[in-house]
């Protein structure tokens, strides 16, 4: 027989953020401690709201499965003495075992007999597990914050004020701290708030539909989505499709009525992030915009409950919105009439790191370094580059930046418009924080491209020469963030160039601070880790990881010449003769790895496959350099696999080491030159297939 | 309701619950959680329950009584409750009923907000309850003061009741607020509000106010070496507002700000350990109150 079982944690609003999480970890460890009792079950669910966490099992076995242990104990022959006896060791045994020596089986394993302990395990009721099981579900989930609160030891996100639990339609019963578990639950806080007895898990469903509760997330989401779409239609506004404020405003509530408000169009003139910003950010409030995308003096905001006296909601909603705006707007003025150069001056007592110095110098180090990677980039004018990297930290000193931290660039973007900056100098300010997360725009202007790279040379060579690196899953410094935005930004630009000697310009920036690590070091690390960062953003694209490895063996700074490399390697094992150019690869590799080259003597050759090799090996390595310098890697791959006639017949005719040594040397530089040409292109001892 | 009847209906709501009434503190502070009937109070093991009105001063957020919404000192009406009862947020519930805020006309919401101050040592874990998407009170079970862990946790709660008058009264600025009959908030407190914000943002003297700083931190220690807690909090109390003067006038730089912390911080960890040390000795006269059978 089985039955379903249900456990309601009944609890104090919890952090909007830790629910999903907390939702996936009491399924995980429900099924973790189901099996470990041995208890079968069908489907394990859970739902949640800020007040409740729900898991649901369907169809649990009414009684756990039988278990039996073996235990291989001592041999027989040194079980019992000569008078027949049982010896120390079996007696020790058994007694570890919690079984008598009689009680012990012997047991055959690969032709030797073993004393051996042979327990049933009784299967009991799953009815009498439950409260164990269900206590330790609970008292195991963990959270990013816990508390304690009144006079009790239990830490949780916050108290627990309500326990329902219900096998079937019989009780479970537990306890945490002062909370026993019944059949009683609560449905919303105002909406429903008296307690109610539940006599079936079928009939806890409809309750909570009763007593305006959604219980299912995806299902409470989807509402808010639909409505807030709806809301923003009937104005013929379109609302801000944004998933993370959606899953935030979800985990707000237990029953979502979304409503339009308005706020007076007189606000529109402080620029569109900031009014969105402060809407998302402080209100959690959907910002609508027309169909060109231009932002509107309304927004929507999700209410916790149903639909009556909306209006007071409203209204309340559009005065707190007022309020914020009309602060956003005092900021924006007061802004825009500083000086963009005194609040680059008045960085000077901002600290960047305690270890290197002020975000003044770090403006200074910036602005000499723009311009040594403009030019290795071939930038064709200077001037904005200068200006921007003088002008891109200001906007720090602003109200704004500091009232809303995430608007850091843009808002630098606005004050050099309105200081009539030119726009190319506007626009790095803005994009040289690009990307700001995975998967964010990059920089489009060619002076936000070379400030964005700047500004991460800068950055990362600092941190890593005062020894600063990410460890687990600490990275304060967001190191990650700025490798993978530096490779997509040089792979998305098809930026040639070498990135150790850049490197090692940053490094010449901190010649004032006390660093740990030498230029050659601190460029060496930072290579590796931004290519090992390399390495998971192209598997992540799709590129298999050994070819990615297979190339970044080589000793190479280029990233776009190596991704270059990955890619043709990828289509030509994908779509050309690879196996012929592996057997290649591998016949002539193998041989020849440890030989040093010689100067071939074609009159020495001994046979005619050695002269049509040679001849196959020659014509190619004539034009090997220029291929390789105009990056022809797949045309070489196809190249060398072409060899492999020629030098099949050479290994069936003749033996490479062959006693006469001037004769090997001249085989085996022979097949040096071959795999010399494949190493080239990448560490094909790395491929798997 | 005018503003003196939101207090009114506060105290009296609380004074029925248990909640002794006491009066703000007299030193100058940045909210109601430094007066040390919390600060003090939550720390050791005895029940407390109380609730006051605290005026509070936030030098930087002067604004020349010229913002309808930001002022430099203001009024917050504070409640403990130590232990935290389990019923903690349905009796907070009911003290919005007590305003005329019925929760079902209106979309009431509780926001994590964690609660900390560096300077003090202490923080919590909590909400922001939202009234129509206004922010009107802070709550905040505390779990650590003076770096010390509370136990049992206290509750506490944090009105903003200029906020919930305003709505309340419907009023756009702080300053229309009506006090009493004929009389408003601005009445009360405009000028002071003008005349501070010019105080802390252009005339406070420096230098001055770095040599009290430096005297309130020597004197702190004195007091702090003769086992006298509450007189040694006082020069803490006193320490954190100069504190936040001097930053007021832009005179503290980054690097700086974090020494200024960790003094003050150290100060006040160690009027707790004194005021804790002295409960002790005491004998936690308080517990005596209990409720027979609790343990």
């Amino acid at each position: 027989m089985k039955r379903d079982l249900l456990l309601e944690i009944g609890v104090e609003e919890m952090p909007a953020g830790f629910m999903a999480p907390c939702l996936a970890d009491i399924k995980e460890l429900a099924q973790k401690k189901l099996t470990e009792s041995r208890i079968a079950a069908e489907r394990i669910d859970s739902y949640g709201t800020p007040r409740r966490i729900v898991l649901y099992v369907q169809g649990v076995d009414e009684m756990q499965q039988a278990a039996v242990t073996v235990k291989r104990g001592p041999k027989k022959t040194a079980a019992f003495d000569a008078e027949g006896q049982p010896t120390k060791a079996v007696q020790g045994f058994a007694r570890g075992q919690g079984l008598t020596v009689e009680a012990l089986e012997i047991r055959e394993e690969d032709g030797v007999e073993y004393m051996t302990a042979v327990k049933e395990e009784p299967a009991s009721p799953v009815a009498q597990l439950l409260p164990g099981l269900l206590t330790d579900i609970i008292t195991a989930l963990s959270f990013p914050k816990s508390m304690r609160w009144g006079a009790y030891q239990m830490r949780f996100a916050r108290p627990i004020r309500w326990l329902l639990a219900l096998y079937g339609e019989d009780e479970v019963a537990l306890a945490i701290e002062n909370v026993n578990s019944g059949r009683l639950t609560r449905g919303h806080r105002f909406l429903a708030p008296k307690e109610r007895e539940v006599s079936s898990i079928p009939q806890y469903f409809d309750i909570m539909r009763e007593a305006y509760v959604v219980l299912d997330p995806g299902e409470r989401k989807g509402m808010i989505r639909e409505q807030v779409r709806a809301c923003a239609a009937a104005r013929g506004f379109r609302a801000m499709e944004n998933e993370e404020l959606l899953e935030e405003v979800n985990y707000l509530l237990e029953y979502p009525t979304a409503f339009l408000g308005e706020f007076s169009p007189a606000y529109l003139t402080v620029p569109a992030e900031v009014l969105s910003t402060s809407m998302i950010e402080h209100q959690r409030y959907f910002p609508v915009y027309d169909e060109n995308g231009a932002l509107q003096a309304g927004f929507v905001g999700v209410r916790n409950g149903g639909g009556e006296a909306l209006d007071i909601v409203r209204a309340g909603n559009q005065r707190v919105l007022k309020a914020r705006l009309e602060d956003a707007l005092f900021f924006w003025k007061e802004d825009c009439k500083k000086d963009m150069d005194e609040l680059v001056e008045a960085l000077r007592s901002v600290t960047y790191h305690e270890k290197l110095g002020s975000t003044y110098q770090r403006v200074q180090r910036l602005e000499r370094l723009a311009v040594i990677v403009g030019h290795e980039l071939g930038l064709s004018e200077a001037a904005a580059l200068k200006r921007a990297a003088r002008l891109c930290k200001a906007d720090l000193q602003s109200s704004m930046v500091y009232e809303f931290p995430e608007l850091q660039g843009i808002m630098g973007r606005y004050y050099a418009k309105e200081h009539h900056e030119p726009e190319a100098v506007s626009e790095a300010i803005a994009e040289h924080y690009m990307p700001r997360f995975a998967g964010d725009a990059l920089p489009t202007t060619e002076s936000g491209r070379v400030l964005a790279l700047t500004d991460k040379f800068d950055h990362m060579t600092g941190c890593f020469a005062i020894g600063i690196r990410p460890t687990g899953s600490q990275d304060p410094y967001a190191m990650r963030r700025n490798a993978l935005g530096l490779v997509s930004i040089v792979l998305d630009a098809a930026l040639d160039f070498d990135l150790l000697p850049l490197l090692e310009k940053a490094y010449q920036g901190f010649k004032d601070f006390e660093l740990q690590k030498s230029a050659a070091e601190c460029g060496g690390e930072l290579l590796d880790f931004i290519k090992l960062r390399m390495r998971g953003m192209l598997i992540d694209r799709g590129l298999p990881y050994d070819i990615i490895d297979g190339v970044l063996a080589l000793d190479s700074s280029n990233l776009f010449d190596l991704h270059r490399r990955m890619e043709e390697i990828d289509a030509f094992r994908e779509g050309g003769p690879w196996e012929d150019f592996m057997v290649v690869y591998n016949r002539s590799q193998r041989l020849s790895k440890d030989w040093s080259l010689t100067d071939v003597h074609p009159e020495r050759f001994e046979h005619e496959t050695e002269t049509v090799l040679w001849q196959s090996v020659s014509a190619l390595s004539t034009c090997f350099d220029a291929m390789l310098a105009r990056r022809e890697y797949e045309a070489i791959l196809q190249r060398l696999a072409a060899v492999r006639p020629a030098l099949d017949t050479f290994f069936d005719a003749v033996m490479v080491m062959a006693e006469d040594e001037a004769v090997k040397a001249n085989r085996l530089s022979m097949l040096r030159h071959i795999a010399g040409m494949a190493n080239a292109v990448a560490d094909f001892s790395k491929l798997v297939r | 309701m005018n503003f003196q009847e939101i207090i009114l209906r506060l105290q009296e709501f609380w004074g029925e619950r248990g909640c002794i009434l006491q009066q703000p503190y007299d030193v100058e502070k940045g909210a109601g959680t430094m007066n040390p009937a919390t600060f003090l109070r939550c720390l050791g093991p005895e029940p407390w329950n109380v609730a006051y009105v605290e005026p509070s001063r936030r030098p930087t957020d002067g604004r020349y009584g010229e913002n309808p919404n930001r002022l430099q000192h203001y009024y917050q009406f504070q409640v403990i409750l130590k232990p935290s009862p389990d019923d903690v947020l349905e009796l907070y519930m009911e003290s919005l009923r007590r305003l005329g805020i019925e929760p079902e006309q209106h979309d009431i919401r509780l926001v994590e907000d964690n609660w900390e101050s560096p300077t003090l040592g202490a923080w919590g874990l909590g909400w922001e309850v939202w009234l129509d998407g206004m922010e009107i009170t802070q709550f905040t079970y505390f779990q650590q003061c003076g770096g010390i862990d509370c136990y049992p946790v206290s509750a506490e709660i944090t009105y903003g009741i200029e906020r919930i008058a305003m709505y309340i009264q419907n009023r756009e600025s702080v300053y229309d607020i009506e006090w009493v009959n004929g009389i408003s908030y601005g009445d009360v407190h405009h000028q002071s509000e003008v005349d501070y914000s010019t105080y802390n943002f252009e005339a406070a003297d420096l230098k001055t106010l770095s040599t009290m700083f430096a005297l309130c931190e020597e004197e702190a220690r004195r007091v702090i070496e003769l086992k006298l807690p509450q007189p040694a909090y006082d020069y803490v109390l006193k320490c954190s507002h100069l504190f936040n003067l001097l930053d007021a006038r832009g005179a503290i730089s980054v690097t700086e700000r974090t020494a200024y912390v960790l003094k003050i911080r150290n100060l006040a960890r160690q009027v707790a350990l004194a005021y804790l040390e002295q409960r002790e000795h005491m004998g936690y006269p308080l517990l005596k109150n209990k409720p027979e059978g609790e343990a």
